[in-house]
């Protein structure tokens, strides 16, 4: 029988590729047109994030571009907020209205304007918008998301995970993921274990929840939420006890022979010993003499200590001996804490020390340190490590992300062949990151970038009064080193109007009144309340999103952002680049198809807006527009001279790094993919904060100005000097009630301590998130391919608690945290920690939102978290609110999460229901057939 | 299996048409003239609906044709041959007993004959299928023969041979249902065969690939709870079986031997309606069901 | 033709690791992408976007915890589409001959301008890898991307099923399973790879590679070099520092 079967028919009439921006990872993707339409997406096998596999997401991205819920037009409100009853208007009209409520803020007090962004990639330019127009209430998601991970890492070893950097996948042995899910660098993390697995290399997986990565992992660690770094503490103390620690690279690498202050009643107590210039000393062992210690030739000495002007100063590595040797951190000490058993520390310790010590590599590549001594050979601790929100999330969380840093170090596997790795721009020490600046004068530009990291009490942003000058008191004494800034604070304190109120907020890509907040429902109800004049306590709210989120029907004034297909953008270097631990790289996208509706792309609109509002950087000497559009920013806009948002293609095209603008600089990206990539030298490749070839290939690129060598900070001086404040010994003193706090958590040596949340012993189960490989954040609903994989959320329940209520399958329960309740379906799972439920993040929707039916099974049967977890503590009795986050960054830790969960007769949807918001854009068709070919 | 009604229907009714036939064809003194017309035509309505109600089941029934082609290997395929070449065979034998008042016997038998093969076909549908434990049996065409059979001879009005069918029927229904569950039991097939995980310890269903319903879920995995089927069953044999029985040893009455054949009608939808939604398809595992 | 070939040219097929699968679905959605754009009719959705949306999709990923007798429970993910088995119940049953298996390559195919959309092949086949089309009421299978792997339009390295070419953990193989010298069968081979349901008679070609032992005990009492301490407190421990700096330099 013969079939007419063409095994050869034409996949597309042209093929454009861009960046995907189906989640965070920005991974090159080949667009096939038919006919000018998107027809299929598939990766782009050149691209260095991806290599041409794509995940789930990113292969259902013609469902985004096709969603239902995609505004059509600009929009006014015209019911009460919350109804999502809008009026489209034109663009002019609706830049005449933000112009119109932005002038005189600008004119008067910036402060009373607040713009926040969610899941932006543009930072690097949202940041410059918001510096000119001069609000110091600037930030992007960091605070809420992952801030303690990307503070510590940098505070300890100048980066920290996922864009910073990456495990050296191709020769690493064993591999430790802490608290990782489906959270950033979605396809590498893929692709890397796929490697590993294809070596038999062995993978630990450290996680109260057995899916995903950890499901894949050798041996799974259902470690109790929250103790992580009591665990990490307890492998290091089995390390130095056995003395399987890399003395020759902490000596030589690290600030462990740094000379610490040991006089208790020194304003300097706790700090390190510099010279006039302000570099670090320390022993030589070859004189015993002090050295800066960068001197050539130098050899640090762990061991001695050091009598200085009266004062005894002993190597941090005394210290570090001293804290961790203690029971405190024995294994039998924390076994039952942690949920692991002695026996099992004690054998991945050895298991760890195995690896990284008895199977090292080498590599036979020759290399100079910065203090001019030649290596023969690099050689590898071939043991790397990855963590992300599950230790980052919770109120100890920047200490325990620091404490995974310290075990990194001493093991000698950071920078290392087979260990982790930077990626360009990273190394890169905090000294060298901008301070965090707050300085309003009307109608002028702030005093400077408004995040960064701040050394100590002078850099904090407050008032004489201590009170803090930004709308989410990011910098202030509650949580000094807020690095990412604290956009889940936005809300509540405008709306208490403390520490002052505004008049304007302006967001950017974040649901706050669902997913992205904490405390969902008294969001909703702060962004909806009126004060005695029948006005909205806050006033006014400009939202830019490209679809039917929660959050449009909330805001008064509606500017529709494009899909990703149909937009510039840029993946910066000067913001969160794509580049990988061999090479720089960043990439674009462009509009491979033009937008059917009338919308704009955000950061063209605010091209415009800014020049409406006159800001410098946005009009030209002229008075006119500067920049046409994004594209346009993109390609000609100078941070510093011959810098750019892109470092490719540029001057003539052939200039890369440093160079003048390029007319054609884009379509240089497009003919390359969309990318640009710049390898580093072999021998740069490794030992990258201490290689003089890195660091001047980086000085080439432009990534520094000049050198930066730097030594690891496993004694973090920041925190000290935010200690010696406490203590009295600083002109600034924070206020009573924190400086007990300060003293138990800012320890400059990583330590632990209990997750505030755990004061109430009636709330006795932890209670997480985690996000699906297949959905990101609150926007795959919307598709029509993804939500049928993830169109409800159960509440996960562990055997014992199953057993102990009694459930079976299609049971309710109630789940009671000290805040509030939520009424939601369970069902059983086993490879779970015993004390410990969860759910799918982000699957829970509003009716009426995203374009979906009013019966949709995500508005019946999903379900948030949120709604149990407040920004705020529960009352102590002392009087004060403290804040739900980690008390030295203000991240959110909506991981320190305590329920109590009990059967219920099951109600006719999942509770709390809201009622539903209008849709601006209607429902979705009741059939999806997308097919362009024949 | 999902019991779609379509196809209970078609089971059921082409059952107990192409069993009239048979006893139309096969057994000596035939019906003539206008009792002959009426016979027949209730038969080969009762043939006919029950295959076209089966082309509601299709996606294509336009296309319906072309099920004709594949005789060789697929039981639909024959199945479809085999009620044509009845209906055709019947067809002419019943001109002659209508019209011409003649039998044409070799016909009949052939017909006849036919009409048995059709049932067994469309049992070997089912039959064939490894995939369903329950089916997949000697007992399955041995069961839609033995129904088809009674139905065939309660309709032609053969109440002697009835009385004898019913108990028998009625014995074998039992054993078919009895020997059912053990095979299912039995069944070499399991979540730990399904998932290759077996070995490893017990294997147990976390996610299935979509939260909602997909056609395998609807059309393989329903499964009606074991509480209704007992009473389905009960209710199966009462309406088909014993009812009909007690009617017909009763003093005959046309009217006890019509609510007799209503009654069997009953319960034969019944019994097809437990036959396919209590039958375990072995794609369940993979659904943890 | 419904009659299976007594004999194939090649078996091609998927090699699936279970050790690697990580469970993120984009086999399935890049499935869906290519097969909707490409072979035969779109694979549609009902209800899309309401209370019970229902699509056709040609491979699913499930996923299963298992209880060994001891240690935590483990929890696996594990892909389906269809196995192209050899002996395929599924194009014996085929009334109309829209179903079959292709001499050249042992795909299973269906024609979908011949398929009556009777549902049978979907009951015969064990591993549900067939499902109906929603709007166009025809039989919907895994093709093996038949118009990917021989499509002179694509690059030589893009010619493998789309499952394949997307999946981010290398978890998918695609190859000649009756060719005992290909890469895909001395992964079988190295690894013990398994067929589904092997009961069932309908040998498959696809092949599972199970995966590897998890959360073995370490061994405690022979795992040497066991962590040893240098010194119980604190000074003993500067007092190893100090000695053992002093060999090193």
């Amino acid at each position: 029988m013969s079939i007419n079967l063409d095994t050869s028919p034409k996949v597309s009439d042209e093929v454009r590729k861009t960046t995907c921006y189906m989640c965070a990872c920005r991974c090159g993707i080949d667009v096939h047109l038919k006919d000018g339409k998107v027809a299929y997406i598939e990766g782009n096998r050149d691209h260095p994030v991806n290599r041409g596999v794509l995940c789930a997401k990113g292969s259902s991205g013609i469902m985004q571009h096709l969603s239902p819920a995609r505004l059509r037009a600009p929009m006014k409100r015209v019911g009460p907020r919350g109804s999502g009853e809008f009026e489209e208007i034109s663009w002019d009209e609706a830049l005449d209205i933000a112009a119109g409520w932005l002038k005189p803020l600008r004119d008067t007090d910036q402060s009373k304007f607040a713009f926040f962004t969610g899941r932006d990639q543009s930072q690097s330019f949202t940041s410059f918008w918001a510096q000119s127009f001069g609000t110091p209430n600037y930030a992007a998601h960091g605070g809420f998301c992952s801030v303690n991970m990307a503070a510590a890492g940098i505070y300890t070893m100048g980066g920290a995970f996922w864009e910073f950097g990456q495990p050296d996948w191709d020769r690493t042995k064993l591999f430790m993921i802490f608290g990782v899910a489906e959270d950033h660098d979605s396809n590498p993390i893929k692709m890397g274990i796929g490697k590993l697995k294809a070596r038999g290399a062995k993978v630990i997986g450290v996680n109260p929840v057995r899916t995903g990565y950890n499901a894949v992992a050798d041996e799974w660690v259902g470690i109790t939420p929250g103790t992580d770094g009591l665990f990490i503490l307890s492998l290091v103390h089995c390390l130095i006890k056995a003395g399987r620690i890399d003395l020759d690279y902490l000596a030589r690498f690290t600030d462990a022979a740094c000379l610490v202050n040991e006089d208790p009643d020194s304003d300097e107590h706790g700090l390190i010993l510099t010279n006039e210039a302000g570099k670090k000393l320390v022993i030589d062992r070859r004189t015993g003499k002090t050295e800066a210690f960068d001197t050539p030739g130098v050899q640090p000495d762990l061991a001695g200590t050091l009598r200085h002007a009266g004062i005894t100063h002993r190597p941090v590595m005394h210290h570090m001996a001293e804290t961790y040797l203690t029971d405190t951190y024995a294994p039998e000490t924390v076994a039952d804490r942690v949920g692991i058993s002695a026996e099992r520390i004690r054998a991945i310790a050895a298991d760890l020390a195995r690896v990284a010590f008895d199977e090292a590599i080498e590599l036979d590549r020759e290399w100079t340190d910065f203090r001019g001594d030649k290596h023969a050979k690099m050689i590898g601790r071939p043991v790397a490590f990855h963590a992300m929100r599950g230790i980052s999330a919770h109120s100890n969380g920047f200490q325990t992300c620091r404490a995974l840093h310290l075990l990194q170090i001493i093991l000698g596997s950071v920078e290392v062949p087979g260990g982790f790795r930077f990626k360009p721009p990273y190394p890169k020490p905090s000294t060298i990151h901008p301070k965090p600046h707050a300085g309003v004068t009307p109608g002028k530009p702030l005093d400077g970038p408004h995040l960064g990291f701040l050394h100590g009490p002078d850099d904090l942003l407050i008032h004489e009064d201590g009170t803090p000058k930004r709308i989410d008191k990011a910098f202030s004494w509650e949580n000094p080193m807020s690095a990412h800034g604290l956009m889940h604070m936005v809300i509540s304190n405008a709306y208490a109007g403390d520490p002052y109120k505004i008049d304007t907020m302006m967001l950017y890509m974040a649901n706050m009144s669902w997913n992205s907040s904490m405390n969902t429902s008294g969001v909703m109800k702060m962004l909806t309340d009126t004060d005695e004049t029948g006005e909205y306590v806050i006033p006014r709210i400009i939202y830019s999103d490209a679809y039917s989120s929660e959050m449009v029907a909330y805001a008064d004034l509606i500017l529709p952002d494009t899909t990703y297909l149909e937009r510039h953008d840029c993946i910066s270097l000067l913001d969160r680049p794509i580049c990988e631990a061999e090479a720089a790289a960043d990439a674009i996208r462009w509009p491979v198809v033009e937008p059917d509706r009338n919308v704009r792309g955000f950061q063209s609109v605010l091209c415009e807006l800014g020049a409406k509002l006159e800001l410098p950087g946005f009009v030209n000497e002229d008075g006119g527009q500067k920049y046409a559009d994004y594209g346009d920013y993109i390609q000609n806009h100078e941070r510093k001279p011959g810098i750019g948002p892109l470092a490719g293609f540029r001057g003539d095209g052939t200039q890369h790094g440093r160079g003048p603008s390029n007319p054609n600089q884009i379509e240089k990206y497009i003919e390359n993919g969309s990318f640009w990539i710049s390898h580093i030298p072999e021998d740069a490749e490794f030992y990258k904060p201490w290689n003089n070839a890195y660091q001047d290939w980086a000085v080439d690129l432009g990534l520094f100005d000049a050198p930066q060598p730097y030594l690891f900070t496993l004694w973090c001086e920041p925190l000290r000097r935010f200690q010696l404040a406490a203590e009295g010994k600083h002109r600034l003193s924070p206020p009573d009630h924190l400086k007990a706090r300060y003293a138990e958590t800012m320890s400059p040596l990583p330590t632990w301590y209990s997750p505030f949340s755990e004061a109430d012993d009636a709330f006795d189960v932890h209670a997480l998130t985690q996000r699906p490989m297949a959905m990101y954040h609150s926007w795959g609903s919307q598709n029509a391919w993804l939500r049928q994989i993830h169109g409800r959320n159960p509440l996960y329940v562990p055997t014992k608690i199953w057993n102990a209520n009694g459930f079976n399958e299609g049971d309710w329960a109630k789940v009671t945290s000290p805040h509030g309740e939520i009424t939601v379906p369970v069902a059983h799972m086993a490879a779970l920690n015993d004390n410990t439920v969860w759910t799918w993040n982000a699957i829970g929707k509003r009716k009426g939102a995203w374009a979906l039916d009013k019966d949709a099974p995500e508005a019946t049967k999903g379900f948030l978290l949120n709604h149990i977890i407040h920004e705020l503590l529960p009352p102590k009795g002392d009087g004060l609110r403290w804040a739900n986050s980690d008390p030295i960054t203000g991240q959110a830790a909506w991981f320190d999460l305590r329920v109590k969960v009990e059967k219920t007769t099951a109600p006719t949807e999942s509770q709390p229901a809201h009622p539903a918001q209008n849709s601006p854009v209607g429902t979705g068709p009741a059939t999806v057939k997308q097919k362009l070919g024949t | 299996m999902h019991p779609a009604p379509s196809i209970i229907l078609f089971t059921t009714l082409s059952g107990l048409g192409f069993g009239m036939l048979a006893f139309l064809g096969l057994d000596g003194p035939a019906p003539r003239g206008w009792t002959a017309f009426w016979f027949f035509l209730i038969a080969n309505a009762l043939a006919v609906g029950g295959l076209l109600s089966s082309t509601f089941h299709l996606g294509h029934p336009e296309r319906a044709m072309k099920a004709f082609t594949q005789w060789r290997s697929s039981w639909l395929s024959r199945e479809a041959w085999l009620a044509v070449a009845t209906l055709v065979s019947m067809g002419f034998y019943a001109i002659g007993l209508v019209f011409f008042d003649t039998r044409f016997s070799l016909l009949g038998i052939v017909g006849g004959l036919l009409a048995i093969a059709t049932v067994i076909a469309t049992s070997m549908i089912y039959t064939q299928m490894r995939t369903v434990p329950r089916w997949n049996h000697w007992s399955t065409p041995i069961l839609f023969l033995a129904y088809a059979i009674t139905g065939g001879a309660l309709l032609t009005g053969r109440v002697a041979l009835v009385q004898a069918l019913l108990p028998l029927l009625l014995i074998l229904q039992l054993f078919a249902w009895v020997d059912q569950d053990r095979r299912e039991k039995a069944d070499e097939s399991n979540i730990g065969t399904a998932t290759g995980l077996g070995p490893r310890g017990k294997v147990s269903a976390f996610e299935a690939p979509h939260t909602g319903e997909n056609y395998l879920t609807k059309e393989m995995v329903f499964r009606v709870a074991r509480k209704h089927t007992s009473v389905l069953k009960a209710a199966a044999v009462l309406f088909g079986i014993i009812l009909p029985a007690v009617l017909l040893f009763l003093p005959f009455s046309h009217m006890f031997a019509a609510l007799a054949v209503v009654l069997h009608l009953a319960g034969v939808l019944i019994q097809r309606w437990v036959f396919f939604a209590e039958a375990r398809h072995v794609v369940s595992f993979y659904y943890g069901r | 033709m419904t009659s299976l070939p007594q004999h194939t040219e090649k078996s091609l097929g998927l090699v699936i690791d279970l050790d690697t699968c990580v469970g993120c679905h984009a086999c399935v959605t890049a499935c869906k992408g290519w097969n909707t754009e490409n072979y035969g009719a779109p694979l549609a959705d009902k209800d899309a976007y309401g209370a019970n949306p229902v699509g056709s999709f040609l491979n699913r990923v499930h996923s299963y915890e298992v209880q060994p007798e001891q240690g935590p429970a483990q929890l696996f993910h594990m892909p389906k589409s269809c196995l192209h088995c050899a002996d395929a119940p599924c194009v014996t049953v085929c009334p109309t001959g829209a179903s079959y298996k292709r001499v050249e390559d042992g795909i299973v195919l269906v024609n979908e301008s011949d398929c009556i959309g009777c549902g049978l092949c979907a009951w015969a086949c064990p591993y549900g890898a067939r499902e109906m089309d929603p709007e166009e009421q025809v039989m919907k299978k895994c093709t093996l991307c038949v118009d990917r792997i021989y499509n002179d339009n694509l690059p030589e390295e893009d010619r493998q099923p789309a499952c394949v070419r997307t999946c981010p953990a290398g978890a998918r193989h695609f190859g000649d399973l009756s060719d005992p010298e290909s890469d895909v069968s001395k992964l079988v081979a190295e690894r013990g790879g398994i067929d589904l349901m092997p009961e069932q008679g309908t040998s498959p070609v696809n092949q599972y590679l199970p995966p590897r032992p998890r959360d073995e005990a370490p061994e405690f009492d022979v795992l040497a070099p066991y962590l040893e301490p240098v010194a119980e407190e604190p000074t003993g421990f500067l007092g190893w520092l100090d000695r053992t700096l002093s060999k090193v330099s």
